[in-house]
């Protein structure tokens, strides 16, 4: 009796592998890449599931990684949270942008400031600054979150506050939800994330003045922005499932859904 | 009778040959690894210098001008396996030894199930515990700035090794043969006495074994302590934020390419030397352990 449930439940299981066996009519679309772009990604691929029932899926593993995944071929379209870099081009790839996005500077809800210069947020993350008295705030130790280095957020920061390579962070973590969740943990922690991302765990703060809206963020005021861009192969290899979302995401049907996610749509 | 004879024999033979093949396997997979990461590695090193590799004290791989030094890794590595093991051993081989010789009944029922059920969590569980708990803790009791440093990831590692520490402890003190305990307490001593003058010194080697065991499964160690140790790749120190070896490959990997990556490689066959020593060591302690 034993025997005979062991191997029925053997053959059950064996079942279960056929699953992967998906009909052809269910293509897939990979994308790869930036953490930033997280609820962007996740209402395009319900709203094009719904539409056209084709699946898209997406891996956050940061803008970086999803250049280096698009280049091998891992995946159909790459996407980063920052322009594409003169030797990327010249290695073959063609960056599109979908969105513009605000990077917020976050600080604990704690933290009575709520205002920064440009200049102040360099020197906080050049440690020049290190106690938050000098900025109006509780006399306490300045805590800097950042990214990983091949983060497109962090590229977008550093080079929007001229800090590149010059940072002195206390931690480097490898997610927009990871820095959020730190910052929010830590009341005298500062770092950044895609304004998208931003709940009420944490306190975006004004720069020179100017809150992050999307209507800052388009006209151009809030001065730390980035572009979202969907990264694909110059040589137009994209194949005919991927090259449909990619129409999709570009179009000005688009443009409600971006603004659903946080982001902003590119002036067309 | 001859046609049963010939089956069975043949039988034999394709069974012999299929664990042959099984083994061979084994082996192939080692050296495969082995050779692949001797070959992956090498050309970074031959690139950078061993000695700038290995005593470089700046790791800037994605700087403009890119330095490939790994000692802070070594370094953060060394420390954080000792402190993991100066915490974790004594209070391993204490709960062996309360295990195997003191334990009534129904705690060892209790305490057992715990240990295995400890050995049994993945190291995300640890990390996610480790930052949300942990970290936080450490920031407080402290005064730091931030909890995620040295400090804490050496916590987690202590915690990580200890089911391996407690099961081998206590699997090497209950092979010391019982004459030597009764012995012991027929000559008047009390059992604590008899436990560490007698029991343990006789269970040495395989106490070693156990600690050993530990190292090789804290210097492995990479998702847990990458979400509590800082992941800056400063010069170690025990409340900075540090990099391991295993947490520099693991961050990086995903997007390195060209000499960043070739320079990943190579700390995987540093970290693979290690690894190599510590199983040399051990199968030399278990060889004494046998005699």
């Amino acid at each position: 009796m034993k025997k005979i449930l062991a191997l029925a439940l053997s053959a059950i299981l064996l079942v279960g592998l056929l699953a992967a066996c998906a009909p052809k009519e269910a293509e897939k679309v990979s994308t790869d890449g930036s953490t930033s772009m997280e609820k962007l990604m996740e209402i395009l691929r319900e709203v094009y599931k719904e539409e056209t029932g084709v699946e898209v899926t997406y891996n956050p593993t940061g803008s970086g990684a999803g250049i280096e995944a698009v280049q091998s071929g891992r995946c159909d379209i790459g996407l980063a949270s920052r322009d594409l870099k003169p030797e990327e081009e010249e290695s073959g790839l063609q960056g599109t942008v979908v969105a513009i996005d605000g990077i917020a500077v976050v600080v604990n809800p704690e933290n009575p400031v709520s205002d920064l210069t440009v200049e102040q947020i360099a020197k906080l993350y050049t440690g020049e600054i290190t106690n938050w008295s000098e900025v109006g705030g509780n006399d306490a130790p300045v805590v800097l979150i950042g990214r990983e280095a091949a983060s497109g957020t962090r590229d977008g920061f550093e080079s929007i506050t001229g800090t590149e390579d010059a940072c002195k962070y206390n931690q480097e973590l490898t997610s927009t939800g990871d820095v959020i969740a730190t910052v929010a943990g830590n009341p005298n922690a500062i770092g950044y994330a895609s304004l998208s991302a931003v709940d009420e765990k944490i306190k975006a703060i004004s720069v020179n003045g100017v809150a992050p809206s999307n209507e800052t963020v388009q006209n151009g005021t809030y001065a730390v922005q980035r572009n979202f861009v969907l990264v694909t192969k110059a040589d137009g290899s994209l194949s005919e499932a991927a090259q449909k979302f990619f129409e999709f995401a570009t179009s000005a049907a688009a443009d409600e859904y971006i603004l659903q996610a946080g982001a902003v749509p590119v002036i067309r | 009778m001859q046609k049963k004879t010939g089956i069975f024999a043949w039988v034999e033979r394709v069974m012999r040959g299929l664990f042959l093949v099984c083994g061979l396997a084994a082996i192939g997979f080692v050296l495969f690894i082995t050779g692949y990461l001797i070959a992956a590695g090498l050309p970074a090193i031959r690139e950078i210098g061993l000695i700038p590799f290995l005593t470089g004290s700046v790791w800037a791989s994605t700087a403009a001008e890119p330095q490939y030094g790994i000692l802070p890794f070594i370094l953060t590595s060394v420390y954080g396996t000792f402190g993991a093991i100066v915490i974790g051993v004594p209070v391993g081989l204490l709960t062996a030894i309360f295990l195997g010789k003191m334990a009534p009944p129904k705690v060892r029922g209790l305490l057992r199930p715990a240990v295995d059920l400890l050995a049994g969590i993945p190291s995300v569980v640890y990390g996610l515990v480790g930052m949300m708990v942990l970290v936080p803790f450490v920031r407080e009791a402290f005064g730091l700035p931030d909890g995620a440093n040295l400090f804490s990831a050496i916590i987690v590692l202590a915690v990580m090794i200890l089911p391996t520490v407690i099961s081998v402890s206590e699997t090497a003190l209950q092979a010391v043969p019982r004459e030597y305990e009764e012995a012991s307490l027929a000559l008047g001593a009390t059992k604590i006495e008899t436990v560490f003058k007698v029991t343990v010194p006789a269970a040495s080697s395989g106490i070693a074994t156990a600690v050993v065991m530990g190292i090789g499964r804290a210097v492995g160690e990479a998702m847990a302590i990458m979400m509590v140790s800082g992941n800056v790749a400063n010069m170690p120190g025990l409340f900075t934020s540090v990099r391991f070896l295993t947490t520099a490959v693991a961050s990086e990997m995903s997007y390195s390419s060209g000499l960043q990556r070739q320079a990943l490689f190579s700390i995987a066959l540093v970290l693979f030397g290690f690894i190599m020593v510590i199983n040399l060591v051990l199968n030399a302690l278990l060889k004494k352990n046998r005699k």
